[in-house]
């Protein structure tokens, strides 16, 4: 079977930066995938490559065996890949409801867009309160599960997070990573970008580790965990 | 609106990524060229315009008021009518506003931003066209040179209300036409006849600079603080 997402040999530089080399990965129908690495390895640049917000120098990127290399970043959204962009980036100045009816920008089926924006609130009940305010004014963790209802009103079949527990209390990452689970368990594929490699592992089936720009180990999440290397470099285990 | 279109590819496009300084300098630029343009096509003097709105007078109230200034009021009524509703409730305006607040993000949402921006400059130049028929209809006169400094003053409006504000903008737009003609029935009083009404236009300039020192943000600007 092919899989949802099989990106190969991806390359991409800033001027004369090489931020990300060779870079080979793929992700499932369905499947929880996690891509781990420290400050600077070049995770969200992998994400912004993917949906289409920087160029690839080279490589392929392939969405259910379409390849995606050269459409820009509205095209990709509207085949079914969903970006949650480091910070958030929800639209400040419109309200709740608003940012997440953008999400749904791309469908025209207005009963199903409805249905799912019920869902969306009962999923997501400290939106529903505050969904007359403007999203400016929610706190990091409202904001966070705002970009990930937001995403989800479009539908889509692949899901890519770039970090969503930065920044979060404890308890808030918590309850984000809760929606996160429930959103894959829903059928969608959901590719996590994570500094906090623990909860990344736990969350994910599978994982690859990414170091300046290569990836440099792969697997199964408990074997990835297990690995020296990994629980030395990432869990913070001597 | 062709025009627009074309002036946002060439002149607008490329600076995308500029600060917000270097569209604006454009602007100017690109408003000088037009303008030679239109001199070369229309030459230099004043040429009449076809009173195409009614021409009747009333008195209300001792006031003197004209079919034509009423009909431009009303159709100005529309168009902000229209344009409100456009932004606020279309498709096309929440992916305008969506832009505005950022390029990126939108284009994950699956907008396509290169589309909204050429659109918003299309609606620009038509409302633009739809005020050039009406100035000049109301004098009877058109002239190459007419449109600087109403650009300038309608600049100066949208300053005072708020940039990227399009209540602001209209109340701007009523404030500085109250502010002007007061200022131009009063000035050769305040200045002991020193200054008379054709003075009137410094009023403009004079609220734009008074905006930009005291409250740079507009009237109606910003009033949402946003968290980082
Ligand atoms: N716009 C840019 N221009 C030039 N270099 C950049 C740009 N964005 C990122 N880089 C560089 O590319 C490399 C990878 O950056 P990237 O943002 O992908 O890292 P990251 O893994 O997401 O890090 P973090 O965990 O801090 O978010 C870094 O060396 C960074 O300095
Ligand atoms: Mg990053």
């Amino acid at each position: 079977m092919t899989p949802l997402l099989s990106v190969s040999q991806l390359s991409v530089a800033y001027g004369g930066i090489q931020a990300v080399r060779n870079l080979s990965l793929d992700v499932a129908q369905g499947e929880m995938v996690c891509l781990i690495g420290a400050n600077g390895a070049g995770k969200t640049t992998t994400l912004k490559a993917l949906s289409g917000l920087i160029a690839a120098q080279s490589g392929s990127i392939q969405l259910d065996g379409q390849p995606l290399s050269g459409l820009p970043a509205h095209a990709i959204a509207r085949r079914g890949m969903a970006l949650v962009p480091e910070g958030r980036g929800v639209f400040p100045r419109m309200s709740v409801a608003e940012n997440l009816m953008m999400g749904a920008y791309i469908r025209t089926d207005r009963a199903a867009i409805a249905h799912d924006l019920d869902q969306v609130y009962s999923l997501l009940p400290r939106l529903t309160e505050r969904r007359a305010q403007p999203a400016g004014l929610l706190s990091g963790g409202e904001q966070q599960m705002l970009a990930l209802g937001r995403a989800m009103m479009a539908r889509p079949r692949l899901l890519l997070l770039d970090e969503p527990s930065m920044g979060l209390a404890p308890l808030m990452v918590q309850a984000v990573f809760d929606i996160i689970r429930r959103i894959a368990a829903s059928g969608v594929a959901v590719l996590l970008i994570e500094q906090n490699a623990h909860l990344a592992l736990k969350t994910c089936a599978r994982g690859y580790v990414l170091e300046t720009g290569m990836i440099t180990l792969s697997g199964n999440a408990t074997e990835l965990a297990a690995n020296p290397a990994v629980r030395h470099a990432y869990l913070g285990e001597a | 609106m062709a025009l627009g279109m074309l002036i946002e590819r060439v002149a607008y496009r490329p600076l995308r990524n500029a600060p917000r300084l270097a569209p604006l300098i454009t602007a100017i630029g690109v408003s000088i060229i037009l303008q030679n343009i239109a001199m070369l096509i229309w030459g230099k003097q004043y040429i009449p315009f076809p009173a195409i709105l009614p021409q009747g007078r009333h008195d209300i109230l001792g006031a003197t008021i004209s079919d034509t200034q009423i009909a431009i009021l009303l159709l100005a009524l529309l168009i902000m009518l229209a344009l409100i509703l456009m932004v606020q409730k279309s498709r096309l305006g929440r992916a305008m506003r969506a832009t505005a607040q950022s390029r990126q993000v939108a284009s994950l949402m699956g907008i396509d931003v290169n589309r909204v921006i050429a659109s918003t400059f299309i609606i620009g130049s038509a409302l633009a066209a739809i005020a050039g028929v009406m100035v000049s209809a109301y004098y009877g006169l058109a002239h190459y040179y007419m449109g600087f400094l109403l650009g300038l003053k309608a600049f100066s409006a949208a300053v005072l209300g708020g940039i990227g504000n399009l209540g602001g903008a209209m109340l701007g737009g009523l404030l500085l036409g109250l502010i002007e003609s007061f200022g131009a029935g009063y000035i050769g009083d305040l200045t002991g006849g020193f200054l008379g009404s054709h003075y009137q236009d410094v009023f403009a300039f004079f609220v734009l600079i008074a905006v930009l020192v005291f409250r740079p943000q507009g009237l109606l600007g910003a009033r949402v603080v946003e968290r980082a």
